[in-house]
């Protein structure tokens, strides 16, 4: 059916009508429409938007509250409602408190670190698939998508972080120099969340039920992770290997950090730093190497 | 109306280089899948978990092939139609050219990144038509320096006043068209394509964008335009290909094929 057109097509062109197309493209220097950048075009087309990835965050925060009467307020409220939960939950019923000194901080603290990876996660999961209108519409690298879902989180975990440093006050835990670790403890756990959110992108872009799947994963993942209760308190009585692989668990390693620094005034051991580094670094190189693996598939469907 | 557009095109034409090929689409397929809504239904974790286990798509998932072996080529210079009836394949094929959608087979091969027009998606109606204009601008990929400079040409264009303040969800459906419009045509490009639905408004806001049109074409080195105006289709271009269930029915002369797309 497409011969005749293409020949009529070719002789418009003033080409050979024997020259295959393939070839003619050839001649005249055309290449693909859909062809994936190498990695380091890839990043300097991603650093070219940077812009568009920061505003895209803000005006997605700015309009995801537009409809609430108390706006961005939420921001500050949803974490601590969260914590209220929590704190009901673990600390009045089922009174974990009883063996933790300062319950509430410790409570606290975990439920906003674990947070703000699980929101991220969960954001780039649907980064693509949320967005098919947009990649189907504009060219620009689809990390782009996953990158402003992620900076999206990072503004909102701003919030959360002047509310945690007031609750952990409230509690009665002394300001310390520690406290000017914060942010590092934040870039590592930031960086393991992009290249995670990177991951779940791909993966929520081709596997659409993941999004259904995603919220039991991450509970299971909320329990395991120390967030209720103090992991070395648990794991004492386990075998070796079963011991290390929970501690070696990455938001576990966050929460821990970020306790150490806020609450115990203690510098981390070297064992925390090795996997809060660790984790960062592999989930970023293997996130965003995966992600640009599929680049030119995204949008298909 | 007619003889002010075709002059000044005939002209514009015979002095580009007619006869390098922009755009070289070859055996062209392409198929998508389609999801049903009813995602809420399907809450299941179970029900899911077995779908990806069995490497199943949804139930009421479906492929769509909506471009069956499509060929051509265009040349510098060129604006070239697409017409059809609805479902031919039309945006389709041009979001192919676009490189927005992958080939399922065939391949689509240009000279530099061809652009399709239409910035929509990136907005959000929630925000003021000031943020809008910005966010707009940086997804079509131009930088800070850029934006400011077009922003007054944007605000001039689209005609709105004062609304620019307020977001975009109070606008009407005419200043929404207008202020999209205003902001996904501030760019230049080196293949242009052209989806419809862009004369929207009135009457006065209409001509300003063919002109606009116009002048894009100019500096763009190819064209394609998708419209069901046909008389848009007859005034702007030199060529058309006309789309009938994902192949090519006719391509050539645009009053050649209009004529026989009309006697259908």
């Amino acid at each position: 059916m497409s011969q005749p057109e293409s020949a009529v097509a070719d002789a418009q062109a003033g080409g050979p009508a024997q020259e295959s197309l393939a070839a003619l493209a050839e001649r005249y220097g055309l290449r693909r429409a859909i062809a994936r950048p190498t990695l380091p075009a890839y990043l300097r087309q991603l650093w070219d938007r940077r812009h568009f990835i920061v505003t895209y965050a803000t005006s997605k925060n700015v309009s995801n509250y537009s409809e609430s009467a108390l706006g961005q307020l939420w921001q500050v409220l949803t974490p601590l409602l969260n914590a209220a939960v929590y704190w009901l939950m673990f600390g009045v019923i089922l009174a974990q408190s009883k063996s933790i000194e300062n319950y509430p901080a410790f409570l606290i603290t975990g439920v906003m670190v674990f947070t703000f990876t699980q929101r991220t996660v969960t954001g780039g999961a649907k980064s693509i698939s949320g967005n098919l209108s947009l990649i189907r519409a504009l060219h620009f690298p689809r990390a782009t998508l996953p990158l402003a879902y992620a900076i999206q989180e990072l503004q909102i975990l701003g919030w959360s972080m002047g509310v945690l440093i007031v609750l952990v006050l409230i509690t009665g835990e002394p300001i310390s120099w520690l406290w000017l670790l914060i942010p590092v403890a934040l870039i590592f756990q930031f960086v393991f969340n992009l290249g995670a959110s990177l991951f779940m992108a791909r993966i929520g872009a081709f596997v659409r039920d993941i999004s259904q799947l995603l919220p039991f994963i991450l509970r299971t993942w909320l329990y395991a992770s120390g967030v209720f209760y103090m992991i070395s308190d648990k794991t004492r009585g386990l075998p070796s290997a079963l011991r290390w692989a929970l501690e070696f668990n990455p938001a576990a390693a966050y929460i821990e950090f970020m306790r150490d620094l806020l609450i115990y005034q203690r510098f981390p051991e070297r064992w925390a730093w090795v996997t809060c580094i660790f984790w960062a670094v592999f989930a970023a190189i293997g996130g965003f190497w995966y992600f640009w693996r599929a680049e030119e598939r995204y949008g298909r469907g | 109306m007619a003889d002010v557009m075709q002059e000044p095109l005939s002209e514009e034409l015979s002095k580009m280089t007619v006869g390098t090929p922009t755009v070289i689409v070859d055996d062209l397929h392409i198929v998508y899948k389609v999801y049903g809504a009813a995602s809420k239904s399907k809450g299941n974790a179970a029900n899911a978990l077995g779908r990806i286990v069995r490497r199943q798509g949804r139930p009421e998932m479906k492929e769509v092939h909506a471009v069956r072996g499509v060929s051509f080529v265009a040349n510098h210079g060129e604006a070239i139609g697409i017409i059809g009836r609805n479902g031919s394949g039309k945006s389709t094929l041009l979001r192919a050219i676009a490189g927005l959608l992958p080939a399922h087979k065939g391949a689509v091969y240009t000279n530099g990144q061809p652009s399709l027009l239409g910035v929509n998606a990136a907005l959000m109606k929630e925000l003021t038509g000031e943020r809008n204009i910005v966010l707009g601008c940086y997804a079509m990929g131009m930088s800070p320096a850029e934006t400011r400079e077009k922003y007054d040409e944007i605000v001039d264009f689209s005609g709105i006043g004062d609304f620019i303040q307020f977001p975009m969800s109070t606008y009407s459906s005419g200043m929404g068209a207008r202020l999209r419009f205003a902001i996904s045509s501030a760019k230049t490009h080196d293949v242009l394509l052209i989806d419809e639905a862009l004369a929207t408004g009135d009457r006065e806001f209409k001509k300003k964008s063919k002109d606009r049109i116009m002048q894009m074409r100019e500096s763009a080195g190819t064209v394609f335009l998708v419209a069901h105006n046909l008389d848009v289709i007859e005034e702007t271009c030199n060529r058309v290909i006309w789309l009938h269930k994902g192949k090519i029915k006719m391509i050539g002369d645009p009053q050649e094929v209009l004529e026989a797309y009309n006697r259908v």
